[in-house]
């Protein structure tokens, strides 16, 4: 008999470690607390750094599903160990006993109005990156119009240990320089500043889109995080940052401000991470063995861990992730 | 501007501000720049609102302006607090009212350091058995006495012969609302409504009938800053601070200024002179400035007091053409007459700011 | 007027809104160093003219990002084109070409 599989988590790391064990012939139950697949990618346009569409990667996991049982609008409402299986109920009414778990519970958005001072949510002008990925998607936001001064601040619930967020969320410099270059082809009179801290352009590609960013695209980068932002009579927005590369204080009038909110533990990772007794680190993302060797383990048996639920991921950290995991449980059902 | 999101930041930011028994404490300069807004809060807290709010003579400074010019030490200032604190004890009392913005900001700065530094408070507790014989002891509630009035803003409201309306237009009055820095700057949580979109005065001026101006250097100083205005060097930075912010809430065209710091109202009112005098340059109506009150002296409007008891005759801009808007009469013959009846004189005009 | 004493003081706050996009762009055509500048400080730590006058291609092509065109100006007017600076940028900007396409710019204006 064909062994069990729970994948918590349908985005594209339980989505592709679903194609994998799927294919090596386990039954594999893919949980899914929305109404659809995709998590962030399917709410994503284009993708760094090329500029990809987001849509047929997104497809393309779909497709390679097999015979991997969705369940959809799911919620866990109880994870636990029988021996050396594991149950698990879903408010769906279903209840699986499976002899292995993965968890792709993948990671939050920063709520960007927690960040008072940039006025998420009260001016009429701010947006976030994934508003910007809705209204490319979409093509419409009344927020965004027509703009021709537009900022982009980096690091929006990173590095910023007030709002309780330390960690890098790695992805957020590619993001907004491609968003930068995507919004100046978009709106070509405008203006566009990136407003960073450290530019993070670490991956293949990236510091190609940073130099076309600047070259091609004419994007100003800033370095100096956004202090203050308010809004005028006119309802344009004042952003008040320090210029530290020449130690003054700048002030800019915009048209559109788009924050880049930063990745936060997943409110059902951490959920899900109680019921089974699973530890977090200082940072509330999932632990996994070690990070190096035991990325994929954890330390219970059977329990094993893929994609942002560990830490800020891009996607094809997240879908390697996903695939070395599918590989790890393939060795140990085959032990067990 | 969304209001909603506004208004979910408030309901982040509540405070607990208890309904009644107050120790009350005065603000050193208050008396004397706007010397009837505090009269004002006691004829409105205990006379027309029956709250008890008690005050003893032996009550002082809280050493507010003397720390923040650095002409004595943090642990002099912590001895001066437990001192009030515990004379606020003696007389059976838990909610501590105290009347000034920098006050208030020592009060919650001093709990804080105990909170986090006991043996500080150890310390303290010994010098003040030391050098007053009394008993330490600290308050349940600490809050601010326009916390107080926006506790109580609905009853006032309930009791109002005027709104906050123009008469002539029937439209709400445009309010700059302006919050002292160390009222929840320092420490968000312990203001109505946090330090980015404080609520505490907002309150007052939606329950009286005003609409608040959000304008883009709300959240600057007035310019006061202790050293910066106290050391005529210096000057200039508190001059141009105040500039900055009326340049910015210029176009909005604000009928009045509502403040809850005592240095606020006094800055904001008389360095409107200055910069008329001295650059030429006028706000409001008619080169006739932006008038500044104080919450006590809004309330003691809203509730029909007459405006020469609420000290609005020492305003430097005059107020006169804010009280036609609202509709409040008022004897122009008998704004420069002392308690007696006595004429006191009218000062001298400015020449650029016009009255 | 009534001298009191003390003054408004004038804000050193750059106000972007008040650069002109023009010359950024115009120089841009000419030299695409001046955007292309990451800031490193490799041309003004190498700078045979630094040491002695203050002179720093990347503090220059700032300024006219920051619409501060005089200081730019100044900034650049003791270089002495030795090309020290060309040899170490890692953008490859061709700086000799971009310090002289800045004073030929703003000489002209």
């Amino acid at each position: 008999m064909a062994k069990n599989i729970i994948i918590i988590g349908g985005g594209p790391a339980g989505m592709e470690a679903s194609a994998r064990l799927d294919a090596l012939g386990y039954t594999v139950f893919l949980v899914e607390k929305e109404k659809a697949l995709g998590g962030h990618l399917a709410r994503w346009d284009r993708l760094f750094p090329e500029g990809k569409p987001a849509g047929p990667v997104l497809d393309s996991l779909v497709g390679n599903l097999g015979n991997t049982k969705v369940l959809l609008e799911s919620d866990v409402l109880s994870l636990n160990r029988l021996g050396d299986s594991f149950r698990i109920s879903l408010s769906s009414g279903v209840s699986v006993i499976a002899d292995a778990v993965l968890l792709t519970t993948g990671f939050d958005l920063f709520e960007a109005s927690k960040k008072e001072e940039y006025g998420y949510g009260i001016y009429d002008h701010v947006v976030t990156n994934a508003d910007v990925e809705e209204f490319f998607r979409t093509g419409g936001d009344p927020r965004i119009d027509n703009p021709q001064r537009i900022g982009l601040v980096h690091c929006v619930g990173s590095r910023d240990e007030k709002a309780g967020c330390r960690n890098c969320s790695k992805v957020c410099c590619a993001t907004a320089v491609k968003q930068a270059c995507e919004l100046k082809a978009k709106f070509p009179a405008a203006t566009v500043y990136c407003f960073y801290m450290d530019l993070r352009m670490f991956g293949r590609g990236y510091e190609d889109l940073y130099l076309k960013a600047q070259k091609e695209y004419g994007i100003r980068f800033i370095r100096g995080r956004v202090s203050e932002v308010s809004e005028r009579i006119d309802k344009t927005l004042q952003i008040k940052a320090e210029d530290t590369l020449s130690s003054t204080p700048l002030r800019v009038t915009l048209d559109l401000l788009v924050l880049m909110a930063g990745m936060r533990p997943s409110r059902e990772g951490t959920k899900v991470a109680k019921m089974i007794h699973l530890a977090t680190g200082d940072d509330g993302f999932l632990s996994s063995l070690d990070g190096f060797g035991g990325m994929q383990a954890t330390s219970i048996p059977g329990l094993f861990v893929a994609g942002a639920a560990t830490g800020p991921k891009t996607l094809p950290d997240t879908i390697a992730e996903a695939r070395a995991a599918a590989s790890l449980i393939h060795e140990y059902l085959q032990k067990s | 501007m969304i209001y909603e999101g506004k208004q979910k930041i408030w309901s982040d930011y509540q405070k607990e501000i208890p309904d009644d028994h107050y120790y009350y404490v005065r603000s050193c300069i208050r008396q004397t720049f706007f010397p009837a807004s505090e009269g004002a809060l006691l004829k409105i807290t205990r006379g027309i609102l029956g709250r008890d709010v008690f005050e003893n003579e032996h009550h002082t400074t809280c050493g507010g302006i003397a720390y923040h010019t650095d002409t004595i030490p943090h642990e002099t200032v912590m001895t001066i607090v437990a001192r009030q604190f515990a004379l606020m004890h003696k007389h059976g009392y838990e909610n501590y009212v105290c009347s000034c913005i920098t006050s208030f900001g020592i009060y919650i700065e001093t709990l804080e350091t105990w909170r986090n530094f006991p043996e500080l408070e150890a310390k303290i507790a010994e010098n003040l058995k030391k050098t007053c014989n009394l008993e330490f002891a600290k308050p349940k509630f600490v809050v601010h006495t326009s916390d107080l009035i926006y506790k109580l803003r609905e009853e006032i409201a309930s009791k109002a012969k005027y709104k906050l309306v123009n008469v002539k237009t029937g439209q709400p009055l445009k309010v700059v609302e302006h919050i002292g820095c160390h009222y929840s700057k320092m420490f968000p949580s312990k203001g109505v409504g946090g330090a980015e979109y404080p609520y505490v005065l907002a309150g007052m001026v939606e329950a009286w009938g005003g609409e608040i101006v959000d304008y883009p250097e709300r959240r600057h100083c007035c310019g006061f800053g202790f050293r910066q205005y106290l050391i005529k060097a210096n000057r200039g930075y508190s001059l141009s601070n105040t500039h900055k912010k009326f340049e910015s809430m210029e176009p909005y065209e604000p009928d009045f200024i509502i403040t809850n710091c005592p240095g606020c109202a006094y800055f904001m009112d008389r360095w409107q002179y200055v910069i008329a005098e001295s650059q030429g340059k006028t706000y409001g109506e008619n080169g006739r400035g932006i008038p500044v009150l104080t919450y006590e002296e809004v309330a003691g409007l809203v509730l029909g007091f007459n405006p020469w008891d609420l000290g609005l005759q020492t305003h430097q801009v005059y107020v006169e053409p804010l009280l036609d808007k609202l509709g409040i009469p008022y004897e122009p013959a008998k704004k420069f007459l002392g308690a007696k009846g006595q004429d006191l004189g009218c000062p001298a005009l400015p020449t650029c700011l016009k009255v | 007027m009534i001298d009191f004493g003390f003054y408004l003081t004038p804000s050193s706050t750059i106000d972007l809104d008040k650069v002109d996009r023009k010359a950024v762009d115009d120089l841009a055509r000419a030299d695409s160093g001046i955007r292309t500048c990451i800031a490193c400080g490799s041309c003004t730590a190498s700078c045979t003219a630094g040491v002695f006058a203050d002179t720093s291609v990347r503090q220059a092509i700032l300024s006219v990002l920051n619409g501060r065109n005089e200081k730019a100006r100044e900034l650049l007017s003791s270089c002495m084109l030795c090309g020290k600076c060309m040899m170490v940028c890692p953008r490859g900007i061709n700086t000799r070409h971009l310090i002289l396409s800045i004073q030929k710019y703003f000489d002209g204006q």
